[in-house]
């Protein structure tokens, strides 16, 4: 019975093979489009989380004053000293590794070339706060790091720029006006967080920086790794309180550092990335809508075009059950063609895309099934009305329709 | 089965004062003013009048397609006019066989796939259907045919899938309204021919509504409408 009326509806389909075309192409786009927009948000996603995660593994970052971006309120307040650092290693349990770091912006020459980027003095463990690994070459020694020497570490981007893409290890750069050596080379983070490039770094022991470079003994910003497994919350709340104490903050007055927690950026931003995704999912989702439109629309101008037909159906002995089942597995297949076509679209498509905004393309087998079967239902849904009509039609005014 | 016998038999069909009556009040119509029609099992019977004598109106009736408004119907001595929509079509789906003047076959579809039609309706699996269809078609003479759509076909071969598409299921009555008057005489007397072989050999009760009497010649009995009532109904060869 089912496969009767499913062998029909595949001969009336067959019948008129342009119209079916255009009748499902709203569904096509429609699922296409919500497949898209998902994937593309997905990858969008799950690219920003693999950025903030390149920052560092459970990283919060500590910085004088109050506000984060643009117009930073670092007037007044008081920079760190690598005391501080000591004091959160020992202090706060829930540490795995805290990296006084200071920075300047330097321009390193090497041979004809110069470039201009960012130092960053440090310790070694700013290789672990900030997940970095090595490609080549080795750390600092206690002793460079004790005695403030001229020895560097440095990014992908160092070795394109001023090595043409060389070894540049054991070579000696100039910074201001000192000679530097390269001891290591990190090994590449690709595009890193918000655009910017992570591997245009140079590394040198705190001191060096502090005495050669900035010539004070600050420490701008303190980079704390928090163990595996601990509360990063909590860590935060440990190190606020230590360092108010630290800075002789009174009770009512506000901090005049900030911790950051790059873990929770990633959260909201990600978090922001799903709202839009949703937004253009629920979009799409309209023109999936206005594609059923179109097969209702089609369904009940077949249905007066094939009143006759119905009528021979009927007078031939069809149920009326069997009409409607006709038509409503017509419009139920026309739609699920639709959007099985719109799903394997929306694949290519947003394979495509992905590689050209560069987010990774993630299947998302999820939203595919679901995208496939509202089709189908779709087809239920607007092909019922048709197909009752179609059903409920006088076999012999049926039959005399010109 | 032959007319002869067919006297003590509980007749096929079996009308008893049928009226049909179409709109209401002022504006009603009365089609059929008391029919009283017997039909034996094997006749083949011509229901002639002008238009507007209602002839196809008991047509529709006799081929379950409509309900009189008050008398009987009776099909092998089973209320007809007491049935629900679905047991109708039910019952033109197993005992009826229709034949139009318009052929009414489906467009863009084979001629096989046309007469396989009323067997796809019983459920029949594909491999019969296909052999019952093919067999149908060669009844007709039109082995060969069965691929062509009708647009391919000529009058006179479409009206013969339609014959083919109406005896396939071995109906107890074909119906045909009109079946020859889309077609030149000389096509009109090959299918009136045809009818009258499937009468004759397979049995088919026949009921056939024309007004020309040419075709009606080809029955055993000619049933005259005037005005919504039997005017005559006598053997063929009395009429003259």
């Amino acid at each position: 019975m089912l496969w009767n009326s499913l062998v029909l509806a595949v001969r009336a389909i067959r019948r008129n093979v342009l119209r079916s075309f255009l009748t499902i192409l709203g569904v096509v786009i429609g699922v296409s489009a919500v497949i898209v927009m998902v994937t593309l948000g997905d990858g969008a996603t799950q690219s920003i989380k693999d950025q903030i995660s390149s920052l560092g593994s459970n990283l919060l970052v500590v910085r004088p004053g109050q506000r984060l971006g643009p117009g930073r309120d670092e007037a007044g307040a008081p920079n760190f000293k690598v005391e501080d650092a000591e004091a959160i290693a020992s202090q706060v349990r829930a540490v795995a590794a805290v990296a006084p770091t200071t920075r300047a912006n330097v321009t390193v020459v090497y041979q004809s070339q110069n470039w201009s980027t960012n130092v960053t003095g440090s310790t070694n463990a700013f290789f672990v706060t900030d997940n970095w690994r090595l490609a080549s070459g080795r750390m600092f020694t206690d002793a460079e790091e004790r005695g403030g020497q001229a020895v560097c570490v440095v990014g992908e981007t160092l070795r394109k720029e001023l090595f043409g893409g060389g070894n540049p290890v054991g070579s000696q750069i100039r910074v201001k006006r000192f000679a530097c050596e390269v001891v290591g080379l990190l090994r590449s983070k690709g595009q890193g967080a918000f655009g910017m490039d992570a591997d245009d770094i140079v590394v040198m022991p705190l001191r060096t920086v502090q005495r050669r470079v900035r010539g004070s003994d600050d420490v701008t910003s303190l980079q704390v790794s928090v163990r595996e497994g601990a509360s990063i919350t909590s860590a935060a709340d440990a190190i606020k309180s230590l360092m108010r104490e630290r800075r002789n903050i009174a009770e009512n007055e506000d901090d005049n550092f900030t911790v950051i927690d790059t873990k929770q950026i990633a959260d909201t931003l990600s978090g922001s990335i799903r709202v839009m995704t949703m937004l253009l999912g629920a979009v799409a989702a309209i023109s999936l809508l206005v594609g059923g439109i179109g097969i209702m629309n089609i369904m009940l101008v077949s249905v007066t075009e094939r009143t006759r037909e119905i009528g021979i159906r009927l007078a031939i002995g069809a149920l009326e059950h069997e009409v409607l089942l006709q038509f409503l597995i017509e419009s139920v297949a026309l739609a699920s063609f639709g959007g099985l076509i719109g799903v394997v679209l929306a694949n290519l498509v947003a394979s495509v895309a992905a590689g050209a905004i560069q987010v990774p393309f993630l299947f998302n087998p999820g939203v595919n099934v679901l995208s496939f079967v509202v089709s189908g239902l779709i087809g239920v849904v607007f092909g019922y009305f048709p197909a009752r009509r179609a059903a409920m039609l006088d076999p012999i005014e049926a039959l005399r329709y010109e | 089965m032959s007319t002869a016998a067919a006297v003590d038999r509980e007749p096929l069909l079996e009308l008893r004062g049928v009226r049909k009556v179409y709109g209401s009040g002022t504006a009603a119509f009365e089609a059929l003013r008391g029919i009283d029609l017997t039909i034996q099992e094997g006749e083949f019977v011509a229901i002639m009048g002008p238009s507007g004598s209602g002839k196809s109106t008991v047509m529709n009736i006799l081929g379950c397609l409509d309900s009189p408004t008050s008398g009987s119907y009776l099909f092998r001595g089973v209320h007809v006019e007491q049935m629900s929509r679905r047991q109708r079509a039910l019952l033109r789906r197993h005992y009826l066989g229709f034949v139009f003047q318009g052929f009414n076959l489906l467009a863009r579809t084979s001629a096989l796939e046309n007469v396989e039609l009323p067997l796809l309706y019983r459920g029949e699996p594909a491999r019969a259907r296909h052999e019952e269809a093919r067999a149908a078609i060669a009844s007709v003479g039109l082995s060969g045919w069965e691929g062509h759509t009708p647009s391919e076909l000529s009058g006179g071969q479409q009206q013969r899938v339609a014959i083919a598409r109406a005896i396939v299921s071995r109906p107890a009555l074909l119906l045909a309204d009109e079946p020859t008057g889309n077609l030149d005489t000389h096509r009109s007397r090959e299918i009136m021919g045809l009818l009258s072989a499937l009468n004759r050999e397979k049995g088919i009760t026949i009921l056939l509504v024309t007004h020309e009497p040419d075709m009606a010649h080809s029955a055993q009995r000619i049933v005259h409408f005037v005005d919504g009532v039997v005017d005559s109904d006598v053997p063929n060869g009395a009429v003259h």
